[in-house]
């Protein structure tokens, strides 16, 4: 007979995926947060930073020599592999699609979101119906409200929700709307958060 | 704006599709879901609909209705001469084959308000050519068509494309191309012999004309695997042997059966050309 599951505990390999938002302070934070995750972290990582909008972006070359998982600028169709880190294009919106085929990324031209292409929303509302509860979904410093409206999308899908503490922020406006807007499961400073996404990956005890 | 992060959402989402293709013969089931929700769910704002049972109820009995819920789904805001380096790839290494040929066919597929292809009939103009070319502009939407054909745009997006325009490498100034009235710009008639705009349909229809260069940029992006498979195969049956491909700028063949029938020409400008 299968030992019953403890209800507290989260159940193995929570998500499949990790949705990242951030603005000003953003590439910062990051330096901090990615090359902490280990190689064999599982989790596919899809994340928005706010760029300008004309010139190409380096996140791809900055971050591929500082961390141990492979590194992409997301393309459109491009199937989702775990344990992958995919940053969003200059001026596309990045969004995930699902098939019979699995989880792919998707691009789009449309419109900008709170001046932003890409805006955090459009992916965390498209990954939240995509990947369900089997998502988690990050704000880090920034200085306007995106992404407030898709962490709570992230969170009713039943997705595990993560905002940087405000005070820890560069700019602490993006996690400040992103606590305003509702509840939000973990706050912590960015030294934190490594321990908290391993365990979203490996289903461990947080 | 309505929970798009639903499974109710995602319920109403195919049913409203299937409606559309059942009552209006447009087909959007091969469009990729992602995008299609945004703006579903800006259209169900707009129309004051709670939920996408409600619009698929309206747009089922207020005929009136469709036309808008079409600009919602397929209008593109462009520009002339978007992406100038595309253009640049099209004056350097595309142009000079062009010449070789006596007569041109060029397929401007989705041409949504018509900025493509303007900017494409400029552009032979200026290197030559158009006096030798004819122009289809394609779309499935007809009041997009109807902007496309009047050529006429909003005086303040001039600025831009006139910098896009530069940005291209342009031999003449934009401004011999339109004259300015009634706060629009209006673009040459002379141009415009050389466009023919139709209704089409990357979806359902099938291949009309064999060309020699085929623009079709921002358009497969908002199409799922299989329409993309078969989008990309009516492009390789409509280009001539060694005809030219040109994608948006994150578009590319790279997850297509069809990437094996191309050569990447300017790859940074997703420039190809058939084998």
């Amino acid at each position: 007979m299968p030992t019953p599951h403890r209800p507290s505990a989260p159940p193995a390999g929570r998500v499949d995926a990790i949705v990242l938002g951030t603005s000003a302070g953003g590439v910062e934070a990051l330096t901090h947060l990615l090359p902490t995750l280990p190689h064999d972290f599982r989790p596919a990582l899809l994340i928005v930073v706010h760029l300008p909008r004309h010139l190409p972006s380096l996140l791809v070359e900055v971050f591929s020599v500082r961390c141990r998982l492979p590194v992409h600028e997301a393309a459109d169709k491009q199937p989702i592999q775990p344990g992958t880190v995919y940053f969003a294009p200059p001026n596309h919106h990045l969004l995930v699609d699902r098939d019979a085929r699995g989880p792919s990324l998707a691009l789009s031209a449309d419109a900008p979101v709170h001046f932003s292409r890409p805006a955090i929303d459009v992916l965390f509302e498209s990954a939240a119906a995509g990947y369900g509860k089997r998502l988690g979904g990050v704000i880090l410093t920034g200085a306007n409200a995106d992404g407030a409206l898709g962490l709570q999308a992230v969170k009713r899908r039943g997705g595990v929700t993560l905002v940087q503490e405000p005070s820890t922020a560069r700019a602490p406006t993006m996690p400040q709307a992103a606590l305003a807007a509702g509840e939000v499961d973990f706050v912590l400073p960015l030294e934190q958060m490594p321990a908290v996404l391993r365990a979203w990956g490996d289903g461990g005890a947080i | 704006m309505l929970d798009v992060a639903t499974k109710e959402f995602d319920i109403e989402l195919r049913l409203l599709l299937e409606a559309l293709y059942l009552k209006y013969h447009y087909d959007f089931r091969g469009y990729a879901l992602s995008s299609l929700t945004r703006r579903l769910a800006q259209a169900a704002d707009h129309f004051g609909c709670a939920t996408l049972s409600q619009l698929q109820d309206r747009v089922l009995h207020e005929p009136t209705l469709f036309p808008v819920l079409l600009d919602y789904l397929t209008v593109q805001v462009s520009e002339l001469f978007r992406d100038p380096s595309y253009f640049r790839g099209l004056r350097e290494h595309v142009v000079p084959v062009l010449h070789t040929y006596p007569s041109l066919k060029v397929w401007v597929a989705g041409c949504s308000t018509g900025e493509e292809a303007w900017s494409l009939a400029i552009l032979l103009r200026e290197e030559g050519l158009l006096e030798r070319t004819l122009i289809y502009a394609t779309d499935i939407n007809p009041t997009a068509l109807q902007s496309a054909e009047a050529g006429v745009y909003a005086v303040d997006r001039v600025a831009s494309f006139t910098q896009n325009h530069q940005l291209s490498g342009a031999r003449t100034s934009l401004s011999d191309y339109y004259t300015a009235a009634y706060g629009g710009a209006v673009f040459d008639r002379s141009l415009k012999s050389h466009i023919v705009f139709s209704d089409h349909s990357l979806a359902t229809d099938s291949v009309f004309a064999e060309v020699q260069l085929l623009s079709c940029r921002n358009v497969l992006i908002y199409f799922n695997r299989d329409l993309q498979e078969r989008a990309l195969g009516l492009f390789a049956e409509s280009l001539c042997h060694k005809g030219f491909l040109g994608l948006g700028a994150r578009e590319s063949l790279r997850f297509s059966s069809h990437e094996a029938s191309f050569t990447p020409v300017v790859p940074e400008d997703r420039l190809y050309q058939k084998r």
